[in-house]
């Protein structure tokens, strides 16, 4: 990114930018090893002592001071016992029976019953598949677990979001107070919300439920504020010229007119809480994200590898019955309403009635409540997932060794060495000469700001083998992402082929992409950042591809009618008039990568994410690992320099 | 009395920018004020009446702020200066609530863009606006099936607008606006958006329902045949400002500057104008036993009587004898 947005036009900052480097590989030369700031694991500073302390205090006073009792504990035991009530009725056993109120059978029905209310008959029957599926995964009662944390901080989220939403589009004052917030929310990497999180509300359901809301409601609001900003001010001009008053209009003419918009809005929602809800497993949510965690934890492909499945599956469910709802919602005016309303309340009748009588089967008798355990495939979905990650770990392994050497001797040791290897006041002089030379003296004074940040916070030399990680892995997002990009840009047909599988990477969970990267290299940094890429690589090449898409058509066939070969053209036309698409796509691509790459400390990519996760399960690292969290929005901030973007919402993958 | 307007309009001032009072009363051009102060005065010092049961056409080029105007007797959009004299009271000292009554009861508007709502059906937009006054719903239905007979659309209560052509989109939006039995109506080129054949049909729709029920009507077009034809009284704006207001025959027989001259050269002006605007003195040695014409006659009509007699034509109304119109006149008129 930085290379990137170096104006062509400048010759001479290219050089300037050239002798930096050279100083600096100069400069690593002579003085390796001096001054890195290393810092054991297990290691402190007295700022992380101090953090434990204060911590330490917090926990003694939770129960005395007035702020946690009458403000913290509420929510947390009001978030708790709502994650807890829900999983009552479908995940945990209850009310002093052996089950849950609604068994395996009644949730089934009922999924059903609400996916072809609010969608249609095609959704529910691929809801009834996706739910029987959890059971014969052997995971019904995670996958409950997971829903129920899911739709609880979902409800929580729209509850929030949808009001807050409607009023970020009635007043220009307000939206432009929240938009920068809303930014800051979806930059952040969701691993980091975690640690604070738990200082305030423990570890536990209240904690996840909160994570999850930080990251599901900046969609639910924007969609909502754009739905409603969006809605035709001609309409709007006839109903108060009739006399309406705001809340009127607001209540027969924007609502309305925005509810398709809102629906796509729950959508994104709801995908974004899934993903949260499976990473805040991290603090101990229940669910599928923690049996996934464990088996990364304990290299257990196979386990890893059902779990996650589990989750895709819930992904492709959720998503699936809230974009044919937003399309329920379009058609249903035109058709739906020219049948009779008679015939709709009978049908959903008969939907409810049927979900109600399984329902109280599944509430009597255990071969309903209980999903029955010689349907259970689990075991073998596990021993084949093992059995291929083996074979080929074994007979790819001279490809995937090939790759794993050049990417890691040709690319990441390099950076590493350079980064991590130097006298901390060299990388320092470098970074913020180089930002100086690219933005100026703004990002000069961000980049000086940051990186002394990190140097107080303990953890210089981690954030930088963390932060070659990331450059590395943003590299390889952006040649896939062009390279990609450009295909899909130029060919109608690779767009058709292409778009779909996109738009399914990008609603999967953060913690499914590395289950079958772990399984292909094995625990290493270099799984870290594969899972990397293949997590950014969605957003950066749809973006790269509209960015081409975007180069008018006059100009393509004005350089083609002068004889320009289709390499002149990609080279000399499309990608120069797209650079804000690429811009774009390697500012976000690197958000994306942060994420992951911390993230990618459970599976042995060490430095930032490790201390992270480290501060979840050690007492005396806890201060330590909240540093940690800090040191990683740092360096989102200082690699964002500052100029934050808003995250282009994630397009309607249907 | 029969002639107390139902809306005057005085000294009328909209202007859009920073700090709009600085620009009300400034004599300069809209290009110059909008260097100097950044404001655009759309609409400049305008003063007009409307009397009841009239038809009164307001028309200029895009951008002569028509629209702007007509927002400001409404209060879509708030005037920066002037009186706005509804029935006597004045528009702009009304407090939201009266506002809201006088939209809800007593003003009422058509839209260039129907501005229909998409999710409701015919005969829910045509009720649309007694429903946000309170009425219940048997009433407004009955009220909304009335109107929608009114404008032909009886058979589509059930439609969606989407699911309806122009034409008749607009005639949803003329029905929403009639269910109220508002005592002004106000069209801001109502019949841009449609195409020649049914905007036609659609003049000769108002024309009939201002036989019928007989609204005053202030009505914004760009087209100057629209104005001929439906308007008792014309307005032409330009860059804000008033620039001739009359009837549509002292608008084409006595264009008051070059603008208006430009705008009205292209009408057949025996279309429009009257035997009033070619008439002369009898001669002292005419015959005056030719047949006898009103001065309000369109000459067009008049040609063949006039053509066809071999004596001068006499111009009389209520008896008294006004002038004389020849073949001569009649045939100068026509090749000009
Ligand atoms: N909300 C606004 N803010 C600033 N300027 C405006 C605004 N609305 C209108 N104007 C300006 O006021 C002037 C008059 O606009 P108006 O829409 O009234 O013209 P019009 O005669 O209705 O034109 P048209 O035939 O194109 O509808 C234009 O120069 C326009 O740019
Ligand atoms: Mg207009």
């Amino acid at each position: 990114m930085i290379t990137l947005s170096v104006p062509a036009r400048l010759p001479a900052r290219r050089y300037l930018a050239g002798a930096i480097v050279a100083a600096w590989v100069l400069g690593h030369a002579l003085l390796a090893g001096r001054d890195t700031l290393a810092l054991g694991g297990a290691e402190l500073t007295p700022l992380h002592e101090g953090v434990n302390e204060a911590w330490d205090t917090v926990d003694d006073n939770r129960n005395s001071n007035p702020f946690f009792l009458y403000f913290v504990n509420y929510i947390r035991l009001i978030l708790d016992e709502s994650v807890k009530f829900v999983q009552a009725l479908i995940s945990q056993p209850s009310f002093g029976r052996p089950v849950p109120v609604l068994g395996w059978l009644g949730v089934v029905a009922l999924a059903a019953a609400v996916t072809y209310i609010f969608g249609n008959i095609r959704v529910a029957l691929l809801t009834v598949a996706g739910f029987v599926s959890f059971g014969l995964l052997g995971l019904w009662a995670e996958s409950m677990d997971t829903l129920a944390l899911t739709l609880t901080a979902v409800a929580y989220s729209l509850a929030v979001g949808i009001p807050l939403g409607v009023w970020a589009g009635l007043s220009g004052r307000f939206n432009r107070f929240v938009t920068p917030v809303l930014d800051f929310m979806q930059t952040m990497p969701t691993f980091v919300y975690l640690a604070p999180l738990t200082l305030f509300f423990l570890i536990g359901p209240a904690s996840a439920t909160i994570a999850t809301m930080i990251y599901a409601i900046p969609p639910a609001i924007r969609i909502t504020a754009h739905a409603i900003r969006e809605v035709s001010p001609v309409t709007l001009e006839a109903s108060s010229s009739l006399g309406a008053t705001s809340a009127q209009s607001l209540r027969h003419v924007r609502l309305p007119l925005a509810r398709r918009t809102i629906v796509v809005g729950v959508n994104q929602t709801i995908m974004a809480a899934l993903s949260m809800a499976t990473i805040a497993a991290l603090i101990d949510a229940p669910g599928l994200g923690k049996t996934v965690l464990k088996a990364l934890q304990t290299l257990d492909i196979g386990a890893a590898f059902n779990a996650g499945l589990a989750i895709v599956i819930m992904a492709v469910v959720l998503d699936r019955a809230t974009t044919a709802a937003s399309h329920r919602v379009e058609t249903q005016r035109r058709t739906g309403r020219l049948r009779s309303v008679f015939f709709r309340r009978v049908e959903v009748a008969v939907a409810l009635g049927i979900a109600a009588v399984l329902g109280y089967l599944s509430y009597t008798y255990v071969w309903a409540a209980e999903f029955p355990a010689g349907a259970n495939i689990g075991s073998y979905v596990r021993r084949a997932a093992d059995a291929a990650s083996v074979w080929v770990q074994d007979s790819l392994s001279g490809f995937t060794d090939a790759l794993k050497n050049v990417i890691t001797y040709g690319l990441l040791n390099p950076f590493e060495s350079l980064l991590a290897g130097s006298p901390w006041w060299l990388v320092f002089a470098v970074g913020v000469g180089m930002a100086a030379l690219v933005g100026g003296t703004r990002a000069a004074i961000i980049a000086a700001a940051g990186l002394a940040a990190l140097i107080g916070l303990g953890l210089w030399q981690d954030s930088m083998v963390t932060l070659a990680a990331t450059l590395v892995a943003t590299i390889l997002v952006m040649a896939l992402g062009v390279a990609t990009g450009v295909w899909i840009g130029r060919s109608d047909r690779a767009d058709a082929v292409l778009r779909p599988v996109l738009d399914a990477g990008q609603t999967m969970p953060a913690f499914v992409y590395l289950v079958p990267i772990l399984g292909l290299f094995g625990p290493t940094r270099f799984t870290a950042i594969i899972a990397a890429v293949v997590f950014a690589a969605p957003v950066a090449i749809k973006l790269v591809a509209e960015g081409i898409r975007g180069v008018p058509p006059a100009t393509v066939e004005a350089a083609r009618s002068a004889g320009s070969s289709s390499w002149q053209l990609i080279t000399k036309v499309q990608l120069p008039m797209a650079r804000g698409a690429v811009a774009l796509a390697a500012n976000q691509g690197l958000i994306y990568v942060l994420s992951m790459v911390v993230v990618g400390g459970l599976v042995g990519a060490g430095a930032l994410g490790y201390d992270v996760v480290a501060g979840f399960s050690q007492h005396q690292l806890r201060g330590k690992g909240l540093a940690a969290g800090l040191a990683i929005v740092v360096l989102g901030i200082v690699l964002d320099r500052a100029r934050v973007r808003p995250r282009p919402e994630r397009t309607d993958s249907g | 009395m029969k002639d107390q307007p139902v809306l005057d309009v005085r000294g009328l001032w909209k202007v859009f920018g920073p700090k709009p009072e600085r620009a009300v009363g400034s004599t300069l051009s809209r290009q110059e004020l909008k260097e100097r102060t950044g404001c655009v005065a759309a609409v400049r010092d305008v003063s007009f009446t409307v009397r009841p049961g009239e038809v009164f056409v307001v028309m200029g080029l895009s951008g002569s702020g028509k629209s702007t105007l007509v927002r400001c007797l409404t209060r879509l959009v708030e005037p920066t200066a002037g009186e706005i004299l509804f029935d006597g009271a004045d528009i702009r000292q009304a407090d939201e609530r009266r506002l809201r009554e006088l939209r809800r009861h007593r003003l009422a508007m058509v839209f260039q863009h129907f501005g229909l709502l998409p999710h409701r059906c015919v005969l829910d937009n045509v009720a649309y606006g007694l429903e946000i006054r309170g009425s219940a719903r048997p009433e407004r239905y009955k009220r909304a099936r009335e109107v929608l007979e009114l404008v032909g659309l009886t058979g589509f209560e059930n439609s969606y607008p989407d699911q309806l052509s122009g034409g008749m989109q607009q005639r949803v939006g003329l029905a929403r606006a009639l269910a109220v039995d508002p005592d002004l109506l106000l069209f801001d080129e109502p019949f841009s958006a449609l195409d020649p054949l049914i905007r036609r049909e659609m003049q000769n729709e108002i024309i009939r329902l201002h036989h019928e029920v007989g609204k005053t009507m202030v009505f914004i077009t760009h087209d100057l045949s629209e104005a001929l034809k439906l308007g008792d009284r014309i307005l032409i704006m330009r860059d804000g400002a008033l620039v001739q207001m009359g009837t549509p025959d002292e608008v084409v027989g006595a264009p008051a500057d070059d603008y208006v001259r430009d705008f009205v050269s292209d009408v057949p002006r025996s279309h429009v104008l009257t035997l009033r605007w070619i008439m002369r003195e009898a001669l002292p040695d005419e015959p005056l036993d030719g047949p006898e014409l009103a001065p309000d006659l369109v000459i067009r009509e008049a040609v063949h009587t006039v053509l066809s007699a071999d004596r001068p034509v006499r111009v009389v109304r209520e008896g008294e004898l006004l002038g004389v119109v020849t073949s001569a006149e009649i045939l100068e008129m026509i090749a000009r």
